[in-house]
Order: structure tokens, then C-alpha cells, then sequence
């Protein structure tokens, strides 16, 4: 039996050694040389790339550029995606139309995602501008997009705009299967609404919202496509993320050692996550 | 109905395995040599321009096509790089002044030197050849010949009363501020100040101006000195006044196009291509017929104008199977002829070409500021780590413009980590 379940696992685990496992051990071997993208000679320089690069204070400023876009993008995308899938399982007429209309977003490829949104950030004719201005917000167009103090929020708006409908769908097919029943006999021991969100929703909740939170930091942190179309990691690197830096350094500056390195020290993170994720899956699997 | 429909299949079958076997045997021997190209979509030339030089070039060589490929100036670098390191894809490739040394250094580039024709060395002029050598060696054939210049909004000037744009640059900040007085503009100059190479263009034109210089002779960074400094005190010195767009910081070259040509400026700072599209089409400008361009200004006592090289190149990937297919093609848009004939977004390299009425007609202000200005081309630092220096000098040029360091120490931060952190 045990045989029988490697053997027909086994095309798989080939397909997956080749395209996961020998690209990571290429990138692992790489992060110890002095290798470039293109040209040069290679030489193994031992641990020299992970000192410079922890030992770099650009290093630690993306890091903490990602942390605080994981951190607003994910908890935006989590509140506003709760509410949405609370108001979407009422029954009202039009529901199934915005249920429809709601995947629009994240169905958009990112890159056209990230234009739409420096053209709605433009401080010249933008309509973010435009509204703010109208409503009486703010008195003159401004620059959203080019001020560090606004660019990084202004990304992860534009992010969350995209992604929350991640959290609704996962949340809403979740509410979806809460018992009528349990509402109906909370409703005639006299529970409010908050306490019945508390005691008969959330239960039902908790386990795909934890699994939809994780992949999203997992996605979050990895940031690369929207933020280059839309500030390219300036003003001044406001906005300058880990995988940026991966690029920069592997692309831009054809040093591959150095962005290998950067790239291993990510791929740590995320296997932290990830671990942090089966780990939630199991605890689910041992409820049910 | 059925019987139709099968007997068409089977000739299509048939038909099929014809011309297979038909290629198979040899018939496809002249069939045609086709080379990848990649150019940029931004500036210069434009799209429809190499489109058609493209065409024209097919048409005199049948046999030879050409696969096109454009991608924005930000992406051309990477882009190039990348497909060296995945073994090509490219045959001929459009390179910036600044990157021969890096791809020279790195065998991106054939070297061409021998193939250069006696006609060439005679009749290209002697500034456009440094965009593409690298000690002593020439990796391709100069294509757009290119610096900044000063467009100003005739209109705009002579209702604030201005007679003459100005000649040095602390005379540009005065004639700003009466544009701003007379609420003619709001923020009567624009730039492209977004953190990009953009960025350092506009620089390198002030340090010109300045007297300043990049790397001393021991090839030390030295524009955290003299006129580096000045150039990025005067940046950030016209932000604070309020005559520079705020917005520069974050705008692109198409960007200070839109806002100079939507009449919102009274001057601006770009390439050659922002002339005739601002002063000739409708479709693009709202100041057709209202567009002066002069070499970008001076300093008193330092300079009489100044210039950034910002010409680029068509060379030969070392990974091309067709270098001397490769070589005609590069050859024939380099040439006196194709030039001439769309020199309407970018100048010739050939001398003779500045007085020929195909160049000059109905551009002559832009040909007179261009015959000052491509003599006076003040080059980027030639270093195989130029991608590293521009990245640490653009973020010294942001931090000095919102304000984090002061113009000083912002480049002296950059000048300290040059060539190494990371």
C-alpha cells in the first residue's frame, strides 16, 4: 500500500524536484559566490554575501517597508473583505450581480491594476484627486504617488482594492455554511447581532479566514508587480520592497551572489509562514 | 454533407504534408533570415518611426525580416541584460551612452571597430562616436543623437515680458518667478525628477553647468564637491521657491511633455523628440506654433550653456547567429539617408546633415540650439557599475528634494557607499 502511494507519487515528485528543488539548490549554490548575471568569473566566497547583506542598512529599510505593506494591506483587506461578505450574505435584489461584479478586481491582471491606479493618483488630472478636492477634503491636487508619506499608502490601496475580494469570496462561501437553524434558535434565546456574529458566525469563520489571512501575508510578501508600475520603490525608496531588492540587485546590478542571498533570506520568511499555515490546516483538519 | 467535409480535410492533410516535406527537402533554403530587435518606446524615435525605417530597410534586403520588439526606455537595460544571461534572443539591441562599458566588459556587445567604414569615421560627427566606445573599441554605431534643451512657451514669455529665455540658470529662476507673479503658470518649470535615470539627465546638465564633475582621476566619486553640490542645491532650492512643478518628482519625460504642452509651463527640460510634437501636432499640444527651444543655460563665469550625452546606440548581441545580417540593418538606420528623412523627433549623427533643408525645414530653432549643444555633451560617468552609481545618486537626489538630507550630505551619503553596500 505505502509503496503503491510513493510509486503513483512519484511522476509527481519528479515534475516538482525539477522545477522547485533544482532552481533552489542553484540559487543556493549561487548565494556563497561572487556570481554575476552575465560574464565574470565565479568564486566561492563562503558567507560573505548573507554578513553584507545583514550587516546593510538598505537591506533592513525594505524589510521594514514590506513588514508595514503586509501589515496595512493584510488588515485592510481583511476588514474590508469581512464586511463585504457580511453584507453580501443578506438577501437583498442585485445580490448575485455584486457577488459577480466582486471577483472583478482580483481577476484583473496586476499590472493593469497598478496602471489604472497611477492614472487615478495622476496630480494632474487623477480622479482620487478630483473626489478629494469636490468633497471638500483637500484644498489643491496633490502629489500621491511622489511624497514619501503617501506613496506606500497610497500602493497599498491600490492592493487592497485588488485583493479584498480574496477575503470576501472565502469568507462569504464560509457563511454560506452556517445552519439557518443555529440563527434562528439564537434569535429566539434573545441574542443580539454582535453576539450572534461572536457565538454562531465566527466559529464557522475562523479556520478559512486564518487560511485566507495566511496566503495573502504569504502573497503580500512577496510584493513586486504593482509597486514597480507604480513608483518603481521611490519616492526617496518609500516604497522599495524585498523582491525589489532581489531584482535590483540580480538584474539591475547583474550581481546574482548578493541577490540569491537576499532571495534565500525571503524564501525563509515564507517557509515560516508556510509552516505557520499546514500547521493551521492541521489544527482544522483535527476540529472536523 | 459528411463526405464534403472529410475529402476537405484530406487535402488539407495532404496539402499540408506537401509543403512539409517540401520544406524538409531543402525548398526552404531560402527562406528568410530573420533578427530580433529591441528598441525603446519613449522618446526619440518614435514607435511608427522605426516601424517604417524597419520597412524601408526589408524592402532593399528581401530575405532579411525583422522581429520588432519595443519596451519602455526603464525596461531596456534589464531586458537586454536578461536575454545575454538566458543564452539571447537578441540580434541587435539599442544601447544607452552609458552602458557600453558595462556590456563591453561583460561580452554583451560584438565588437565592431573593424567593420566601421571610412565613410562613417568621415561623415558621422566626432561627438556621437563616444556613445559608443569603451577603451578605445566601438561596440555599434551611434543612432539618436541626444541632450536636453530648454523649451519655453513663447506666449507664456511675452506676456510676462520677457524679450530673450534666459542664458544662465540663476537667470531661468528670475523670469520663473515674474511667470509666477503674473499668475501665468503656477509652477512655471517642469522636469522629470521621478527616481529614475530621468532624474539624473536633468543632474548631469546642472553639473555641467556648475563645473562640476562626477569621478576625479582616480576615478573617485567627486559630485559631493563644487559643482555637484551647486547643481543639486539649485534643484532642490527652485522646489522650495515654489517655480519648479512640484510633481517633477515624480514625472518621467512624458510627463513634463503632457504639462508643457497642455500650456500649463512656461519652461521645460527635455529631449530633442518634445519639439516638434509640442510645436507641430495638434493632436499632441494645445501650444502648437507657440514653442522655443535654446540650449539648456549656463552659469555665470563657469559656463555658456550646457548638455547632457544622452545618445544612444544600436550594437550587435555577441549571442547573434546573423552579425553581419544584423550589421546591414544597423548600418541602414544609421544612415545619412534614413536619418534625414525622420529627422523630425531626432537629429542626425552626420555632420552634413545640419544643413541640409531635409533636416533644418521648418525646424531651424531646434537645429541652432542643437548645433550648441551636441558640441558641448557632458558625459555620465563610463564605469561598468554605472547601473549601481545612478541607482545611489538617484536616491541622494530624492533625499535632498523632499527634504530627508540636506543636498550636501545626501550626496556625500551616496559618494561614501559608492561601490560598495550592498
Amino acid at each position: 500500500m505505502m509503496l503503491r502511494s510513493w510509486l503513483l507519487l512519484a511522476p509527481l515528485l519528479a515534475v516538482m524536484t525539477f522545477i522547485i528543488g533544482w532552481p533552489l539548490a542553484k540559487t543556493v549554490g549561487v548565494s556563497f559566490t561572487d556570481a554575476k548575471l552575465i560574464g565574470g568569473d565565479v568564486n566561492w566566497v563562503g558567507a560573505d554575501n548573507f554578513a553584507r547583506v545583514l550587516g546593510s542598512g538598505m537591506f533592513w529599510s525594505v524589510v521594514w517597508t514590506t513588514i508595514r505593506f503586509v501589515l496595512i494591506s493584510v488588515t485592510a483587506e481583511f476588514a474590508i473583505g469581512l464586511g463585504a461578505a457580511l453584507l453580501l450574505d443578506q438577501k437583498f435584489i442585485g445580490r448575485n450581480l455584486l457577488r459577480a461584479l466582486l471577483i472583478l478586481p482580483w481577476a484583473l491582471p496586476t499590472v493593469v491594476n497598478a496602471t489604472m491606479w497611477r492614472l487615478i493618483y495622476n496630480p494632474d488630472f487623477g480622479a482620487f484627486n478630483a473626489l478629494l478636492t469636490q468633497t471638500g477634503m483637500i484644498d489643491s491636487y496633490r502629489s500621491w504617488l511622489g511624497e514619501p508619506g503617501s506613496a506606500l499608502l497610497a500602493v497599498c490601496l491600490a492592493d487592497v482594492w485588488k485583493n479584498f475580494s480574496l477575503v470576501t469570496l472565502i469568507a462569504l462561501a464560509a457563511l454560506q455554511s452556517v445552519p439557518r437553524e443555529l440563527h434562528s434558535a439564537a434569535v429566539i434565546d434573545g441574542a443580539g447581532p454582535w453576539s450572534r456574529f461572536r457565538a454562531v458566525v465566527l466559529p464557522y469563520l475562523i479556520g478559512p479566514l486564518t487560511v485566507a489571512i495566511v496566503l495573502r501575508t504569504i502573497e503580500a510578501f512577496k510584493v513586486f508587480d504593482i509597486i514597480w508600475v507604480m513608483t518603481r520603490g521611490g519616492p526617496a525608496n518609500s516604497t522599495k520592497t524585498v523582491s525589489m531588492l532581489v531584482y535590483e540587485q540580480a538584474f539591475s546590478f547583474q550581481k546574482a551572489g548578493i541577490g540569491a542571498s537576499v532571495a534565500l533570506v525571503m524564501v525563509l520568511v515564507s517557509s515560516l509562514l508556510i509552516a505557520g499555515y499546514v500547521g493551521l490546516l492541521r489544527r482544522q483538519g483535527e476540529f472536523r | 454533407m459528411f463526405t464534403t467535409y472529410r475529402s476537405r480535410l484530406m487535402q488539407a492533410i495532404v496539402g499540408g504534408a506537401v509543403l512539409v516535406g517540401a520544406q524538409s527537402l531543402g525548398f526552404g533554403a531560402l527562406a528568410d533570415t530573420t533578427l530580433n530587435a529591441l528598441f525603446m518606446a519613449q522618446a526619440a524615435y518614435s514607435e511608427d518611426n522605426v516601424r517604417a525605417m524597419t520597412a524601408d530597410f526589408e524592402a532593399a534586403n528581401p530575405g532579411v525580416k525583422i522581429n520588432l520588439e519595443f519596451v519602455p526606455y526603464e525596461g531596456l537595460h534589464d531586458k537586454t541584460t536578461l536575454a545575454q544571461g538566458a543564452g539571447g534572443g537578441y540580434d541587435v539591441v539599442l544601447f544607452d551612452v552609458i552602458w557600453p562599458a558595462e556590456f563591453a566588459e561583460n561580452k554583451v556587445l560584438l565588437d565592431v571597430t573593424d567593420k566601421v567604414t571610412q565613410e562613417m569615421k568621415d561623415g558621422v560627427l566626432p561627438g556621437a562616436w563616444t556613445t559608443v566606445e569603451y577603451q578605445n573599441k566601438r561596440y555599434g554605431l551611434p543612432w539618436i543623437l541626444d541632450t536636453k534643451y530648454l523649451f519655453y512657451n513663447t506666449e507664456i514669455l511675452e506676456k510676462a515680458g520677457i524679450k530673450t529665455p534666459p542664458k544662465t540658470w540663476a537667470e531661468l529662476l528670475d523670469q520663473a518667478k515674474i511667470v509666477k507673479e503674473k499668475k501665468l503658470a503656477e509652477y512655471p518649470i517642469v522636469w522629470s525628477w521621478a527616481q529614475a535615470e530621468a532624474a539624473i539627465c536633468d543632474y548631469t546638465t546642472l553639473v555641467a553647468a556648475y563645473g562640476g564633475s562626477f569621478l576625479d582621476a582616480d576615478g573617485k566619486p567627486a559630485f559631493q564637491n563644487g559643482g555637484g553640490v551647486d547643481a543639486l542645491k539649485y534643484m532642490a532650492d527652485s522646489l522650495e521657491a515654489g517655480l519648479s512643478n512640484p510633481n517633477s518628482k515624480e514625472y518621467l519625460e512624458e510627463d513634463v511633455r503632457r504639462v508643457f504642452s497642455s500650456g500649463e509651463a512656461a519652461f521645460a527640460l527635455n529631449w530633442t523628440y518634445m519639439y516638434n510634437m509640442a510645436n507641430g501636432d495638434p493632436k499632441e499640444s494645445k501650444i502648437v506654433g507657440k514653442v522655443g527651444v535654446v540650449p539648456a543655460p549656463g552659469v555665470e563665469g563657469k559656463s555658456e550653456a550646457s548638455a547632457v550625452n544622452g545618445s544612444m546606440g544600436l550594437g550587435i548581441t555577441s549571442t547573434s547567429k546573423h552579425p553581419d545580417e544584423a550589421w546591414n540593418y544597423i548600418a541602414f538606420m544609421t544612415s545619412k539617408a534614413e536619418q534625414e528623412k525622420f529627422a523630425k523627433l531626432s537629429l542626425p549623427i552626420w555632420a552634413d546633415s545640419y544643413s541640409s533643408p531635409a533636416v533644418t525645414g521648418g525646424q531651424e530653432a531646434l537645429v541652432a540650439a542643437a548645433k550648441t549643444s551636441l558640441g558641448l555633451m557632458f558625459p555620465r560617468p563610463t564605469t561598468p557599475t554605472y547601473q549601481q552609481m545612478s541607482t545611489q545618486l538617484q536616491q541622494a537626489i530624492h533625499a535632498a528634494l523632499l527634504k530627508q538630507a540636506s543636498p550636501e550630505d545626501a550626496l556625500k551619503t551616496a559618494a561614501d557607499s559608492a561601490g560598495g553596500g550592498l
